[in-house]
This record gives C-alpha cells, structure tokens and sequence, in this order.
C-alpha cells in the first residue's frame, strides 16, 4: 500500500470529521449558520437627526441616546412580523421607568397615515419614533430587514442587535438580562 | 389507498435494494453465474417499483390529496397544473424521490442494455449501485417519507414557495439530478474496478457514455438553474458563486476531468488510478453537495428547510460510500498497473489531457475551498465570514486561461509525442481570429478593460480553433471540395462531439466575458410617460395595471421600446415589455418577474420596482451584451455530448478484453 494511495482517504477522514463537528454543534445549538452579527456592534451609533412620523410628537437623533439605555426597534406598518412581535414591544414600555431604558422606534420604509392608523388601535410603544420613509438612516445601522433590535448603551455604543421578530424566549434570555446588566 | 400504494413500493424497493446489494457481490467473488444474474432483474424490479411510488406520489399532487401531509405543505388547488407536477419534487421528500428514481433508472439501463459486459463486472456494479439505492430509500422511509398522512386533513394546502413556481425551474431539479446521479455509474464501475483490480481499455470504454451521459444532463441543469437565477432573481446577474450553485459546479469541473482521462485510460493504457480516483470524487462531490443543501450547514438562497437529524443521515451515507470507496482506492488502487505510464511525454495528447485535469481539479479544488472555508473557520472559533465572488473571480478565473488556451491545441496534437510548433502554425487563423476578438472588445468599449478584451480573445480563439482543427481534418481548401466533403462524413461522430463541445466552451466565455464586463444598469425613479435612455434603447413606463393570475395578484408594468435616443413626437416601439411584481397570497410572498427584449446579441432587462409618494415608479433597467450566449453555448455544449454518444463504438460495445491485462491477485 503505497502512501500516496492513501491521501485522498486521509483528506476525507480531516473533512468527515469537519462535518460532523459542525453538525454535532448545530444541533447542540451552539453555532447558528444563519445567525448575521451586526459589524456595529462595539461601535458609537451613528449620527443621524429624523423629524416623528405626522401625528407623533418626538422625532429621534442621536443626540437622544446619549446618557440612556436605549433599545432601538426598527419596524413598519407593512410587516406582518412587526405585528406579531408588537405586543411584546408594549409589555417592554411598562417596564422602560423602572428598569431605567427608553424605547424608540425607527419607522423604516413607512407611509405616516398607514402608522398612525396601525398605532391608533394598537397602541404606540415607543417613546420616540424618527420617520425613515427613504432607509437613509437604516443603511447607517446595516438594517436588512424589519423588524430588527437594537441595544445601545448610554455612551450610545451598539451593544447588541437582533434580526427577526422579538420572542418572550429572548427577552427572556437575552433582552432582560442585558439591560439589567446595562443600569449598574 | 394510492399513498400507501406508493409507501409499500418504497419499502418493496429497499428490500429488493438490500437483495442487489449484498447478493450479486458475493456470488461474483464465489463465480456463481446464476446468483450473479439475478441483480439484472433485480435492478430493473427496483425501478417499477420506485416508478410506481413516484407515480403514487404524483397523482397525488394531481388530484391536491390533502390527506397526505406532504401535499398539504408544498400544494395548493388553485396551483397551474405544470407547478402542482413540479411540486412534487420541490420539496424535500419528493426530490429525494426523485432522486432514487433517476438512480434505479440509471441501475435498470445498465442491466437492460449491459448485456455485452462481462457478467461479473455488471453484477459487481449493479451491486454498489444497489448499495447506494438502499442507503437513499432507508433514509427516505425513517427521516423523510413523502407519504405520510394527516388526520384530519386541512382545508387547502400552504402552497409552493412562488420564486419556484416557474418552468425553469420547473425542470431544473430533473436535470440536475439526471448529472448528478448519473455520477453514480462511474462511481459504480470504478468501485467495481477497485474489487476486480483491473482497470483496462474496455473498462474505459464502458463508463465513459454514462459519464458522457450524466455531465451533458448537469450542463443543461446548471444553465437552467442559472437562467432561472437571471430572470426570476431580477438583479440581472446570471452566476452568484451561491454555495448550492458551487455545489453543482464541482461535480461538473470534476465530471469534465473524468471525461478526458477516461480517454487515457482507452487509448493510451495510463492514468488508471487517477481516473478511478475522478470518477469516486465526482460522485463523492455529489453527494457533499445534497449533504451541504439539505442539513443546513451552509446557510444558502436556495437551502432546503433544515433538520439537523437529516443531516446526520445524508452525513452518514456520505460517510459511507467515499470514505469506504476511498479506503478501498487506498487498499486496491496501488495494484492497478499502466502499461503506458513510462512514455508519458509532456507534449503529446495525452500531456495535453493531464494538464486539462490538472488544471480543472484545482479549479474545482478552489471552488471547494471557497465554498467550506466560511464553515470550517466558524468550526474552530475564527467567526463569521462570507466568501464571495472577489475570491472566486481572483482565484478560478486565472485558472481557466491556460486552460482556455490548452483547449484549441491538445486535440491537435498527436498521441504519444506532439508537434507543438508545428500545431501552432496550423493555428494561425484562430489566432488571427483572437487577436481580431480582442481588438474589437476594445475598440466597441474602451482600451482599458484589457481583461474583458482577453476574454474575448480566449473565447473566439477556442471556437476558431475548434474549426481549424476540423478544417484540417477535412483537408479544406487543399484537395477539391467534394473530396473534403467525403472527409467530413468520414469523420467519427465522437470527434464532432468534441470539436462541437469544445467551441461551445468558447461561445459562453464570450459570453460571460461581454455580459460581466460591458453591462449597463440603470436604475431610476420614472413618472408615467417620461423616457429613460438605456444603452441605445429608449423606454417609457407607459402605465402600471394590476392582473390577476391564476393564483397570484400583480402589478405588471408597460414599457414601450424604442431604438436610439429620446424620440420627439409619437413613434411605434419595437416591443412593449411588461415586467410585473407578483404577489402569491397563499404562500404570503412576493417575486418579481422580471421582463426581457432578447435579440441575439443581447438582452434589454427591466425589472419594476417600487412606487414612490408622487405617482412614480423606480424602474431598473439592464443592457447585458451576449448574454444568451452563455444558455445558448451550454445547450450547444450539451448537443455535442449528445452526437459524441451517438458515436458507432458505444453502440457495438467494447472489444474484448485483451488477454495481456493480467486481473491482480483476487482480494
């Protein structure tokens, strides 16, 4: 048996064992292949100023994050899961005094009247919202797609970001913990 | 009643599978011709019966049986009859039936029309291919059965992701399975090579058709794919180095290497142990790419739904059937001697073909790195990153210029020891043709896209080639026309395959060279009625209606057409486009259809966006020269593969075995 014969074996042997790892820390949960982190995170937020949706009294800057906890939601009257994910947003505002955070909204790709028609049923969690009709600050934030979370701190540094729909898991898990850890 | 129809003659199958297996093997170790004789039914019994299941499963979808659970997640009635047939392999469970559907096909053929194999070596293949079916049908019926029920049943089904629900892509799957499971043959003779211990010319003779065979199926499935990726996509691209497409790329690059050393291996006695290496890494290459789609280790456009427990399984199988067939290569394949090996010279034919697989092994090795490097660096801690076309554009492309070259002169060199010079000077017309090629890409753009003009000159130098080589075959122009003529249709059908093959290679580096480098876009926000100049075109967003299709709500556009600059008064356009933005209210998604004025020599691309507040509409606009080049050439690439086949040597068999191939020592 000469060596060169057993190359491409031992080759496979090294990549076998390569995808099993990767599917053994799949499944254990470990890694997420589908998981994007955000190339902001550790980095100030950006500078930006945006005037609130008609009928909304604040708008949002930057200037605004500073000294606070911040959770930025970028979010849209057009996205289903924003809805989904909307009552978990007005649970999160009852909590913004005591557990000493604000929450703003970035109203992402938006048409004023079609919000404050959604708001005005639903409620409107946010303390803040900056109107972003034409995604010029969402291109600053890396914003992919609504509903996206972001934590920022009160030096107004990204913390944390989060693609998708909020879950009670993740608050649970991730959120909640975080800002606790952010007040001290 | 039909499902379980179908769900029995899966397990039927796996149990004849587990038969062909194990059977036919040890009956050809013992020389027991009786045993060894069954697999043929045995093989051709395996595909009626997952025949039939596929024909359960399809009526099914026909008749919207929601009773059966995976019609309910992947139908809908009001589903045109075309995608409800297409649905049934456009989800997991269906396409791995059709899968293991393609592979007994391949299996019943090769018993029904192997008769002149020698009965061992056909019992020892059908047996791996029999072990091969087995692996498939038990990991369809304990992880992914496509029959079972649901009780009680919904109302209507959730419907087909609509991005799917297209006739490209309608037969895109099909054909790619036809290539990539027709790999399975090589895998199997070269399996079956390495238990006799002999590889020979007529060995040779016999995997190449089906190799043949399934790389001409995976060339029109990967163009499919990539139309499918240019129109229904709508960014006007056509190649994404996307991990599912790299993952039909590599078996391809490597199929195309097994090819030309199968040549070898029949004409010259060499390369043994190489060629059987190729065709196990073509099929292993197969298989990694099912592994890499299915079990969601890469995260992809085009990913299956993930279930980890899958993945295991297809892992498992991976596991199986290369790392034993490469085990068995480490322990077999030092004993299979060339006869030829010693008078190897560098420039002869046959130097030509080790540098061709030389060449497109470690393209097809880049592609590979490429394709798991962002994998394995997140294995060991090393975060996340994405490889994209910088690197593939960097590192393949360099590669495919000595290669492009190499393609106009290998054929023409002698077998054993070559002329170059000699060739060379015979070249001189498709130099002159490159030369002219690259000129004009420079002259029609602009002297600094010195890249493209080289592109061009590769890919008129390997069609000119083609037909020098041919010319000089026929003796044109040098004895009178009807002696050429009598030349030409002596000529064997195989050399017109090639030389056909070969200059399509060179119609779609045109092509991918002119689209890449010349492509105008335009993307702009257009008021009804105003015009916008694309690359010598002029378009007007006449109005935008909304439609209704079958089982979609759209928003198509009108756009008139007309030639030159902005027209002042009111002139007929050459073509009204309408490119359309759908929305598919069942499955709660959107595509856009994007709309295309094709000529020969390029495609005006418009793709319809979003509204804006003051009754406008953005509206992109793309100018892709010889673009359809690049489909055209792979269907002309796929027809020379087809007249290669047809060639008289693969109908009347192989000779006989010639009695100097000594079998080594039986295991």
């Amino acid at each position: 048996m000469r060596l060169r014969f057993i190359v491409p074996a031992f080759l496979f042997v090294l990549l076998g064992a390569g995808f099993v790892y990767a599917l053994v820390a799949i499944q254990s949960g470990k890694k997420d292949p589908s998981a994007v982190p955000s190339a902001l995170i550790g980095k100030p937020a950006p500078e930006f100023a945006l005037p609130a949706p008609q009928g909304f009294p604040a708008g949002l800057s930057a200037a605004d994050l500073k000294g606070k906890v911040t959770i930025l939601n970028v979010f849209a009257s057009w996205c289903p899961p924003c809805h989904v994910e909307h009552p978990l947003l007005l649970d999160l505002a009852k909590e913004a005094t005591n557990g000493g955070f604000q929450l703003v909204g970035l109203n992402w790709k938006d048409k004023d009247e079609k919000l404050a028609a959604w708001f005005k049923e639903a409620g409107n969690p946010f303390a803040r919202i900056g109107a972003d009709p034409d995604n010029r600050v969402g291109i600053d934030f890396g914003v992919y797609g609504a509903p996206e979370t972001f934590i920022i701190d009160r030096d107004a540094k990204i913390v944390y970001r989060y693609a998708g729909p909020l879950t009670q898991e993740l608050l649970r898990d991730e959120i909640r913990p975080l800002l606790a850890k952010l007040k001290k | 009643m039909i499902p379980e129809l179908g769900h029995y003659a899966l397990v039927l199958a796996l149990l004849v599978a587990a038969y062909q297996s194990v059977a036919p093997l040890l009956a050809a170790a013992r020389g027991n011709a009786l045993v060894m004789a069954t697999a043929v039914p045995a093989a051709q019994s395996q595909f009626i019966l997952i025949a039939t299941a596929f024909a359960a499963l399809t009526y099914c979808y026909v008749t919207s049986d929601f009773t059966v659970a995976n019609v309910a997640a992947n139908s809908h009635t009001a589903k045109p009859l075309l995608y409800k047939i297409s649905g049934v392999w456009g989800n997991h469970e269906g396409s791995l039936l059709l899968w293991v559907l393609i592979l007994t096909l391949f299996g019943a053929a090769v018993a029904t029309f192997g008769a002149n194999l020698p009965p061992a070596l056909r019992a020892r293949v059908l047996s791996v291919q029999g072990m091969i079916g087995a692996g498939f049908l038990a990991f369809m019926l304990f992880t992914s059965n496509p029959f079972l029920r649901l009780d009680p049943p919904p109302t209507d089904g959730r419907g087909l992701n609509p991005l799917l629900q297209d006739p490209g892509l309608a037969f895109h799957p099909p054909f790619l399975y036809l290539g990539y499971v027709g790999f399975s043959m090589a895998f199997s003779f070269a399996v079956a090579a390495l238990i006799e211990g002999r590889v020979d010319a007529a060995w040779a003779r016999w995997v190449r058709p089906w190799t043949l065979a399934a790389w001409g199926f995976l060339t029109v499935g990967i163009a499919l794919g990539s139309w499918w990726a240019y129109y229904e996509l709508g960014w006007g691209g056509f190649w994404f180095w996307d991990p599912v497409e790299n993952a039909s790329f590599m078996p391809w690059l490597v199929g195309t290497a097994l090819l030309h050393s199968a040549v070898v291996v029949e004409k010259r006695d060499a390369l043994k142990s190489w060629t059987i290496l190729l065709a196990i890494l073509t099929f292993g290459l197969s298989l990694i790419g099912t592994f890499l789609v299915r079990s969601g280790v890469l995260t992809s456009v085009h990913a299956f739904a993930v279930d980890p427990e899958r993945g295991i399984f297809i892992l498992a199988l991976l596991l199986l059937a290369i790392g034993g067939s490469l085990t068995l290569y480490a322990w077999r394949a030092p004993a299979l001697r060339s006869s030829g090996a010693g008078l190897f010279k560098p420039i002869s034919r046959e130097g030509a073909m080790v540098l061709n697989n030389l060449l497109l092994s470690v393209a097809a090795a880049t592609v590979f790195l490429g394709t798991l490097y962002p994998l394995f660096l997140d294995i060991v801690g090393g975060g996340k990153i994405s490889v994209g076309a910088p690197y593939f554009n960097s590192t393949f492309v360099p590669l495919m210029v000595p290669l492009l070259a190499a393609v106009a002169i290998g054929p023409m060199l002698a077998w054993k020891r070559g002329d170059l010079p000699g060739v060379l000077s015979r070249l001189y017309v498709a130099f002159a043709a490159a030369v002219f090629a690259a000129l004009l890409g420079l002259w029609i753009a602009d002297w600094r896209r010195a890249l493209a003009a080289l592109g061009l000159g590769l890919g008129a130098w390997v069609v000119a080639g083609s037909v020098v080589e041919w010319a000089g075959r026929i003796q044109l122009f040098r004895v009178p026309l009807g002696d050429s003529a009598r030349r030409a249709f002596g000529l064997p059908r195989s050399f017109y395959g090639m030389s056909i093959a070969h200059a399509a290679l060179g119609i779609v580096v045109l092509g991918i060279t002119a689209s890449s480098a010349w492509q105008t876009e335009v993307i702009k926000v257009v008021r009804p009625d105003e015009w916008l100049p694309v690359a010598g075109y002029s378009l007007r967003l006449r109005d935008v209606r909304e439609v209704h299709g079958p089982n979609y709500v759209a928003q198509q556009a009108r756009v008139d057409v007309v030639r030159g600059a902005t027209p002042s008064g009111e002139v007929k356009p050459i073509v009204v486009l309408e490119p359309e933005k759908r929305r598919y209210p069942v499955e709660g998604n959107s595509t856009t259809e994007a709309a295309i004025h094709t000529t020969f020599l390029a495609d005006l691309y418009v793709v319809l966006g979003d509204p804006d507040a003051n009754g406008g509409w953005v509206v992109r606009a793309y100018y892709n020269p010889l673009v359809p080049w690049i489909w055209g050439g792979a269907i002309v690439m796929f027809f020379g593969g087809l007249v290669s086949l047809s060639d008289r040597r693969h109908r009347v068999g192989a000779p006989k075995r010639s009695a100097s191939s000594v079998p080594a020592a039986a295991a």
